[in-house]
């Protein structure tokens, strides 16, 4: 046979290449629950469970979140369905918990958990993470300032420093009352606290921290808790996110705690326990 | 003739809705005997105004009722038996359009229709049918809803909302906090205190509504 005489050469082995069909990084390509259209919703962010669009709900006027829990093709469908739901759900049920209570998050507008989607409130603004990366990107500028410079600018300077601090006074606050009516954020970290600003946020060239009040955003991982260890590992990774900014946000972060162990109670003890998450870490070791 | 406005959902650009309120109405009763019976005529959704916060209060069942009858997923028979059906927090038909739909004595009413829904041998519902249908059988005042439905909250009693989807205090009862939402009466950067309270009912009310039956 030819095929004897001269034998095909065999493909070398070629490195994996990722899923077709799924590009990486090409997260406007999974198609979006009806009756959402790719047209209106442009792509905010993505996590590992869900895909984050800006769109807008109900009327064009209405600015609005939509994040989709797109289905996952390597787990059994019955099985993808229910974690899907129950996510959402939860998701969902601690968000209304906290607006009924008054503590500040984005408002459910909407959500269908066969399809998979939650459509919430439209926070105008920025992160604290982004108020801290500001003012740590300034640190040098503005230890020069305050040893050379004239006095005016020496006010200057105090003055953000205050509103820097009235801000980490409303971050325990609000921390506070989430702890206080019995959720857990589950990922409390500067990303997740956004300080509301309905003028769109604009890199803001007084270097005055905004002044809006602290919204709590992401609650993914949020669970119905009064445990101290629940609210201790809480503030402990809020901490470490702190810690991850600069060595100089510590003192920040110890104002947060001050306002937040005066904020309910029961917060004293959170902060006693605190201490022994501190020296163990987020997980709690577990005994048998 | 009675007023009409027409709202598009964004999502559902085919389905038009229409709405239209009435002050001093006479014949509740008589407009209830005809959805009892199911005359065909008679396909809308009548509210009770004095439920209603503000156009996304209905706008939200209106979607979600569109949504799941598109789906085959709709737990009544119409479209518009599944709006006020998705009004109320629990899954009682029956108690949700005694809450939420006409009532013999009701007074004020809001009138929904959605269109899009072509049967065969009926024409495509428009805003001139709609409205001079509406004209006839509705013994009342026609009034107008705004361009924006800005002024559909104005026969709405605020607590008898608070009431209806549980907004007294925390919930489960016997919350130390007598706090209730929507409550503060603060005016705060010059928006009205009663304009922020009924803002802030609206943002619980609608998370309500979308988590009934989960």
């Amino acid at each position: 046979m030819a095929s004897a005489a001269h034998p095909e050469p065999i493909e070398p082995i070629q490195p994996l290449q990722p899923p077709s069909g799924r590009p990486r990084g090409g997260h406007d390509q999974h198609t979006l629950p009806a009756p959402f259209l790719p047209d209106a919703c442009e792509p905010l962010t993505q996590g590992a469970e869900a895909l984050v669009y800006r769109t807008h709900f109900l009327t064009p006027q209405t600015p609005a979140v939509l994040k989709y829990r797109p289905p996952k093709p390597y787990r059994h469908p019955t099985l993808d369905k229910r974690l899907t739901k129950a996510r959402l759900l939860a998701e969902a049920r601690v968000l209304v918990k906290c607006r009924r209570e008054g503590v500040s998050v984005p408002a459910v507008l909407g959500a269908d958990w066969e399809g998979g989607w939650l459509v919430l409130e439209y926070v105008g603004g920025g992160t604290v993470r982004g108020v801290l990366d500001g003012w740590v990107h300034r640190l040098p500028e503005l230890s020069r300032e305050g040893n050379s410079e004239t006095i005016s600018e020496g006010r200057k300077k105090s003055e953000e420093e205050e509103a820097l601090w009235e801000l980490m006074r409303k971050v325990g606050r609000a921390v506070g009352r989430l702890h206080e009516i019995g959720v857990c954020h589950g990922d409390l970290t500067t990303s997740n606290l956004m300080v509301r600003d309905e003028e769109e946020y604009t890199e803001n060239e007084t270097n005055l921290p905004p002044s809006g009040d602290i919204v709590l955003i992401d609650f993914g991982l949020a669970t119905q808790t009064i445990q101290d260890e629940d609210r201790a590992v809480d503030l402990y990774v809020l901490e470490r996110a702190f810690a991850a900014t600069h060595p100089a946000a510590e003192p920040l972060f110890q104002e947060v705690l001050r306002t937040y162990g005066g904020s309910f109670k029961g917060a004293k003890s959170v902060l006693r326990r605190l201490e022994d998450v501190r020296l163990r870490g987020r997980k709690k070791s577990m005994l048998g | 003739m009675a007023t009409v406005r027409k709202f598009h959902l964004p999502h559902y650009p085919s389905y038009p809705i229409y709405i239209s309120t009435f002050k001093n109405v006479e014949n509740a009763a008589f407009l209830r005997s005809q959805l009892l019976e199911g005359n065909p005529n008679f396909d809308y959704a009548f509210l009770d105004a004095s439920t209603i916060l503000s156009l996304n209060h209905i706008l939200l069942p209106a979607f979600l009722a569109l949504s799941l009858h598109t789906s085959g997923r709709a737990k009544t028979k119409t479209v518009h038996s599944e709006l006020v059906f998705r009004l109320h927090p629990n899954n009682n038909i029956a108690e949700s359009f005694k809450k939420f739909g006409i009532g013999d004595s009701s007074r004020n009413i809001i009138a929904v229709k959605i269109g899009g829904f072509m049967k065969e041998g009926q024409d495509e519902v428009a805003e001139e049918s709609v409205s001079r249908h509406l004209g006839e059988v509705v013994q009342g005042d026609s009034t107008d809803p705004g361009e924006r439905g800005e002024r559909l909250g104005e026969e709405c009693e605020m607590e008898k909302v608070r009431k209806m989807y549980k907004l007294e205090s925390g919930a489960g009862g016997g919350g130390k906090k007598g706090k209730k939402i929507g409550n503060t009466g603060e005016a705060v950067n010059g928006m009205g205190g009663e304009e922020k309270d009924r803002k802030e009912m609206e943002s619980v009310v609608l998370g309500v509504i979308t988590l009934k039956g989960s």
